[in-house]
């Protein structure tokens, strides 16, 4: 054996160069790096909620402000329509997941099918959210607005604070803003990418690894729902 | 783009085992029975009073980072991935831990020391 192929050897550990040690592509790393940057800012959110939660005596109680099907009945429904919402992002990751897989098969039709799945399912939760929404800013709620002082009793199980419904409003619509507009942007993103495979671009490049890195955005934004569903609604 | 670099990454790709359609939904099945499991406590034990709101909040967190753990794990694929890859994504959660610690032990005080609003 003589020194040079000595030297080759030296390289073939996974971090002495040249190749990707954790054998995951470029964009894919990143994808999960921005993804983690973007955990810490919905974390902050999250937890600034939760401080200001600790700091209140009292604090609206979640099954009395969320018990509304917009459409359907006006009260007595807690958690339902948010369970609506919840199945349905639950169900459009199934459904990315799924076009992942036939991406794995090259199977351009399949991934076609379940990103056009997963797309509507991304509308179908932002249209529920648009619900939402305007059903509590008919109760008066908003940044920087609540119900009139008479009507807070109805979102209490305890005794009543403005202050806290005020922070409790202005983080809901700021957090499940924030969120939405994530929502949002998988959908946008969703959109391009399915264009893209209807197009043939990634049956041309030979590998669906952009529906793979989209569909890590796409399972985060499930992710962070579910924290959200956790301690908006049940907590 | 990068078509031309991951022809390794390519190869390295296919050393995963992927997710079959069975695996799928099995994780989707056990997302649904956790979500039930909260929809179940939230209208029915907690309103009954078999279970204290602490121990109801407690259980909730619990529920959720399961959830959390296979959506990461099975959807994105965390759990097929490098050592390396899975430390420096999930051990940085720990300023996250620190944060919470912090900022809840404030908030703590705030409400023993302010007057009611």
């Amino acid at each position: 054996m003589d020194s040079l192929s000595q030297l080759d050897q030296v390289k073939t550990t996974p971090w002495s160069g040249g190749r990707s040690p954790w054998s995951v592509e470029y964009g894919k790393i990143m994808m999960w790096f921005f993804l983690l940057s973007d955990a810490f800012t919905f974390s902050a959110l999250l937890v600034y909620y939760g401080a200001q939660r600790f700091s209140k005596f009292t604090w609206p109680d979640p099954d009395l402000v969320f018990q509304s099907i917009p459409g359907l009945t006006d009260s007595g429904a807690p958690l339902v329509f948010v369970g609506i919402m919840t199945f349905i992002l639950i169900m459009s990751s199934v459904t990315m997941v799924l076009a992942v897989e036939a991406g794995h098969r090259n199977s351009k039709k399949e991934v076609i099918g379940w990103m056009i799945a997963t797309v509507i399912g991304g509308f179908m939760f932002l249209g529920c959210q648009a619900l939402e929404w305007s059903h509590l800013f008919h109760e008066g709620f908003g940044w920087g607005e609540i119900p009139a002082a008479e009507h807070l009793e109805h979102f209490f199980s305890g005794e009543v604070s403005t202050v806290a419904t005020q922070q409790f409003a202005n983080l809901f619509f700021t957090i499940t803003g924030f969120h939405g507009f994530h929502v949002f942007t998988g959908v946008v993103l969703n959109v391009i990418i399915l264009c893209m495979t209807i197009a043939g671009v990634f049956e041309r490049r030979g590998h669906y690894l952009m529906v793979e890195k989209v569909g890590l955005y796409w399972h985060f934004v499930d992710l962070v729902w579910v924290f959200v569903f956790t301690f908006f609604y049940l907590i | 783009m990068s078509e031309h670099i991951h022809t390794t990454d390519g190869h390295a790709h296919g050393e995963h085992e992927g997710l079959t359609k069975k695996k799928i939904w099995q994780v989707f099945g056990i997302l649904l029975l956790i979500t039930v499991i909260e929809f179940f406590i939230a209208l029915w034990v907690l309103p009954h009073g078999y279970m204290s709101h602490m121990v109801g909040n407690i259980i909730y967190i619990g529920l959720t980072l399961l959830k959390a753990f296979y959506i990461v794990a099975y959807f994105m694929h965390l759990k097929y991935e490098k050592l390396g890859l899975q430390m420096s994504l999930t051990v940085t959660f720990i300023f996250i831990i620190y944060f919470i610690v912090l900022l809840l032990i404030e908030g703590g005080y705030l409400q023993l020391h302010m007057p009611f609003q």
